[in-house]
């Protein structure tokens, strides 16, 4: 088993790859009652076109199959998985994102007997016709909430207003439509091709003896089969770098319109340390820019085109990035132009050398804030994982960011002509 | 490692220091507390997001924020709240530790000089507050009261707490009135906040890698109250409404919505003070506050009607919230399930092993609630606001010695009062 030290955060990471191609990570995080896992698949909505395993043809999946099946996974010939967690003192959740599928569990007891719970109940799909049917009326239900939630509507409007082809624009859960498309046979086909373990990381972290933690999932394995494979086939039609759309507008039953600005990304290859340079430059940009303490935030506040609804932030993964920023607003087209003018001369004026190594250190902050957390580690580290970054380089990223290269990456990313607006309206 | 709790009174407010070393980050609370007062409500509402906005070191927002920036990116939220019969405004700061920086300033000796200036030394013209923030405050009040009405989920919870406590000060909103906002003055807003130093009762906590007694000289050389301090009187637990219910009130409204919001509220005659309790959260554990919940298994797995069916429990006045989404046409059958599952609980209908499971849910989560520091503070916070000294051995135990007939007996106190049912506009 592998062993890293990061001294400065005074934290210890246990690392072995098994010979069916799992990765497991251990981060022992002594003082804590709970015990927090989660086994992730590299898998998410993004991944609607493949090869299926053992077939040789492109296949097009229903939108919202990898959400449909991380909801599945939960039922199996005994009934409900939940109850076997509930039983043993364990809260149990799952969720899917863009890129990722993740299960886990937290406890502050019986660790072992809901670790093995959890990575058995994923290793085995279990769906009938009727209980697919079943699930429909229930994702139904959490698709038209989701309808009627006008932050969700502006959130991926302004995402959908960015991309002509790449799948990042279609909502998560799908549609009460595609989702009526979803199979049984189907969502055997998306399970057996990406919940192979060789597509998967466990990541355990608590107040745990990582050489046992380790034993146990060897041990559990080592009963297990999985066909061989090479690499998962995923298709994905070329994107355009334009944005699909300048503006979109919705209307809904709110009282205050609600106003999301975004910048797509240009260079949608990264990845790796260089992926983790510039998410963490722009993130830092986005704050000296528009955060709290900039003069910006300040003038938007005072002349009342935001409240503290107004945030920002960039993510990026392979593939797809984008920056979005807004919120709340009384005046949808004036904080639109507003925001237009700013970037545009925040872009052309040099940085301040002092403004920037305060964000800097704001960030690293923020940073050993978010580290108290077991629930943060564990899940953004596998999302930096499947991206080859590592969590744990965040901090020295951050102290070795140039103002040159922040505004470098300031003209990059805040080109105007990669701007798209999403707003919702009073009906 | 070990957690120790120091409770002490200084300069007229209660102060608890929890020294302990997990986590990586200090963390300080303030709570100020306040009877329920449609009169004063708003104005009390304003009073936190006015005082964040300058103090007289710092007299602009943007100041105060570059400051905290400074501090490692110390982070300050600001918030109003209802605990029972309380309107609560809470004032959260968390700081880096020293201790895992290279560069070694005072940070929580800063941090707790600067609240207890945002506190106490507001940025005043002429003896009041500025005019000019309070109007920006004013028209953010009026946003943040209308973005609950963009917020079905929150409406609906908001409409009917209001229907069902309309006579008591429970049906307050804590957050005011949108048509008392305008006439509010400076001056009016001063003498509110004089009163409110001079009356309300204040809760410290400072959580982390402290030792108490510096914190207690800490506390003593900064948050010098005014000395006409009135000695708050010992608020004590709500005044019960006895509630035998006549007859269910039944409330619908129509909106354009997608999806209908069914809320059910129950008068439980039990709060945080009574011995019984323990036997009520389990109740709640057992009807709605899990995925192996009654509410969850018959509404959303077997009938498959909705994404989510739980009920939470407000401790201080003692009433349980059934919330759920479904579609209209489905209003009498998911009312029936719901009425019949209290039925159930109430005759016993649940397993020794359901009580076991719900048992064990339930301490994991108390557990898992104090191992962040926030969580921790809450739950020690309803100590201060029902004058109660329950510790976390205390919950735990008392959780433990439920028996079934407990749970019954408490069950037969449960009351259906008011049923609220957001639903479509008939086309």
């Amino acid at each position: 088993m592998k062993k890293v030290v990061f001294e400065q955060l005074n934290e210890t990471l246990y690392h072995e790859t098994l010979e069916n191609g799992l990765e497991v990570y251990i981060l022992p995080k002594q003082g804590f009652n709970k015990t927090y896992a989660t086994f992730t698949t590299k898998y998410g909505s993004v991944d609607n076109h493949f090869i299926p395993i053992g077939e040789k043809e492109l296949l097009k999946v229903p939108d919202g199959i990898a959400h449909f099946l991380e909801h599945k996974m939960f039922e199996d010939e005994d009934g409900d998985v939940f109850q076997q967690f509930s039983k043993q003192g364990a809260s149990a959740n799952a969720f899917t994102s863009f890129t990722r599928t993740a299960y886990l569990f937290s406890s502050t007891s019986e660790v072992e007997k809901n670790l093995e719970t959890l990575i058995d109940f994923v290793q085995h799909p279990y769906f009938t016709e009727e209980s697919v049917e079943k699930e429909k009326g229930i994702i139904g239900q959490e698709i038209t909430m989701y309808d009627d939630n006008p932050d969700w509507r502006v959130y991926f409007g302004v995402i959908e207003n960015m991309y002509q082809n790449h799948p990042v624009k279609i909502d998560i859960a799908g549609t009460i439509e595609s989702i009526d498309k979803i199979t049984k046979d189907l969502l055997y086909k998306c399970y057996e091709t990406f919940y192979h373990p060789k597509n998967m990381v466990l990541f355990v972290i608590g107040s745990l003896n990582p050489e046992e933690i380790l034993e146990l999932v060897k041990e559990n394995q080592s009963k297990k089969t999985f066909k061989e494979i090479e690499k998962i086939e995923r298709f994905f039609e070329e994107e355009p770098t334009a944005v699909a759309k300048k503006i979109e507008t919705l209307k809904m039953s709110v009282h205050t319109p609600k106003c999301l600005v975004g910048f797509k990304e240009k260079n949608q290859t990264r990845q790796g340390k260089e992926l983790l340079k510039h998410e963490l430059a722009v993130n830092v940009l986005l704050d000296l820019m528009l955060g709290q303490s900039s003069s910006n935030y300040e003038k938007l506040y005072n002349i009342g085109l935001i409240d503290d609804s107004f945030s920002f932030d960039f993510s990026a993964e392979q593939g797809f990035g984008f920056s979005i920023i807004g919120g709340d607003t009384k005046d949808p087209d004036k904080l639109v132009s507003t925001l237009e003018e700013m970037i545009s001369s925040f872009i052309q004026v040099p940085l301040d050398e002092n403004a920037v190594k305060r964000a800097i250190k704001k960030k690293i902050g923020a940073f050993l804030r978010a580290v108290n957390s077991p629930e943060y580690i564990a899940n953004q580290f596998t999302r930096y994982q499947f991206n080859d970054m590592n969590l744990f380089d965040v901090v020295e990223t951050l102290e070795n960011l140039t103002k040159d290269e922040l505004e470098q990456k300031a003209k990059e990313h805040f080109d105007p002509t990669m701007f798209t607006v999403c707003q919702v309206l009073p009906k | 490692m070990s957690t120790k709790i120091a409770d002490t009174k200084v300069n007229g407010l209660n102060l608890h220091v929890i020294e302990t070393d997990k986590y990586k980050t200090n963390t300080i609370v303030l709570h100020i507390r306040t009877p329920l007062n449609k009169d004063t409500v708003t104005k009390r509402a304003l009073i936190p997001y006015v005082l964040q906005s300058g103090t007289e070191a710092l007299p602009s927002r943007l100041e105060i924020r570059s400051y905290l920036d400074e501090l490692y990116g110390a982070t300050l939220t600001v918030d109003v709240s209802k605990k029972g019969e309380n309107q609560i405004l809470s004032f959260r700061m968390d700081i880096a530790n020293e201790n895992y920086l290279k560069e070694k300033t005072p940070l929580l000796e800063e941090a707790v000089k600067l609240l207890s200036e945002i506190l106490l030394k507001p940025a005043l013209d002429n003896g009041v507050f500025h005019s000019t923030t309070v109007a920006n405050e004013k028209r953010n009040l009026k946003q943040r009261i209308q973005s609950i009405f963009d917020d079905k989920i929150r409406y609906a919870n908001m409409r009917i707490t209001e229907e069902m406590c309309k006579n008591e000060p429970y049906g307050v909103s804590v957050w005011g009135y949108e048509d008392e906002i305008d006439a509010v003055t400076a001056q009016e807003l001063h003498q509110q906040y004089g009163m409110m130093l001079q009356n309300d009762e204040v809760d410290l906590y400072i959580v982390g890698d402290v030792q108490s007694d510096q914190i207690t000289q800490m506390v003593e050389k900064y948050f010098v109250f005014p000395k006409d301090r009135n000695q708050p009187e010992v608020s004590g637990e709500e005044k019960k409404v006895d509630a035998i219910v006549p007859k269910e009130n039944v409330i619908f409204e129509d909106q354009d919505v997608k999806q209908g919001k069914l809320h059910i509220g129950f008068r439980t005659n039990t709060t945080f003070s009574d011995d019984d309790y323990f036997a009520l959260q389990m109740f709640n554990g057992l009807f709605g506050g899990f995925s192996h919940s009654k509410l969850f298994i018959n509404v959303r797995e077997k009938a498959s009607l909705a994404y989510y069916a739980s009920s939470r429990y407000e401790s201080h006045k003692g009433i349980l919230m059934v919330m759920s989404g479904i579609e209209f046409k489905n209003y009498d059958q998911a009312v029936t399930i719901i009425k019949e599952q209290l039925k159930s609980m109430q005759a016993g209908d649940f397993t020794d092993s359901e009580i076991e499971q719900t048992k064990a849910v339930i301490k994991n989560q108390i557990l898992e609630t104090v191992d962040v520091a926030k969580g921790y503070v809450e739950l020690l916070y309803h100590n201060a606001v029902a004058n109660k000294s329950r510790m976390i051995e205390d919950w735990i135990l008392g959780i433990d010695q439920v028996t079934k007939e407990d749970i019954v007996k408490v069950g037969q106190k449960v009351h259906l009062d008011t049923i609220y049912f957001l639903k479509g506009k008939e086309e």
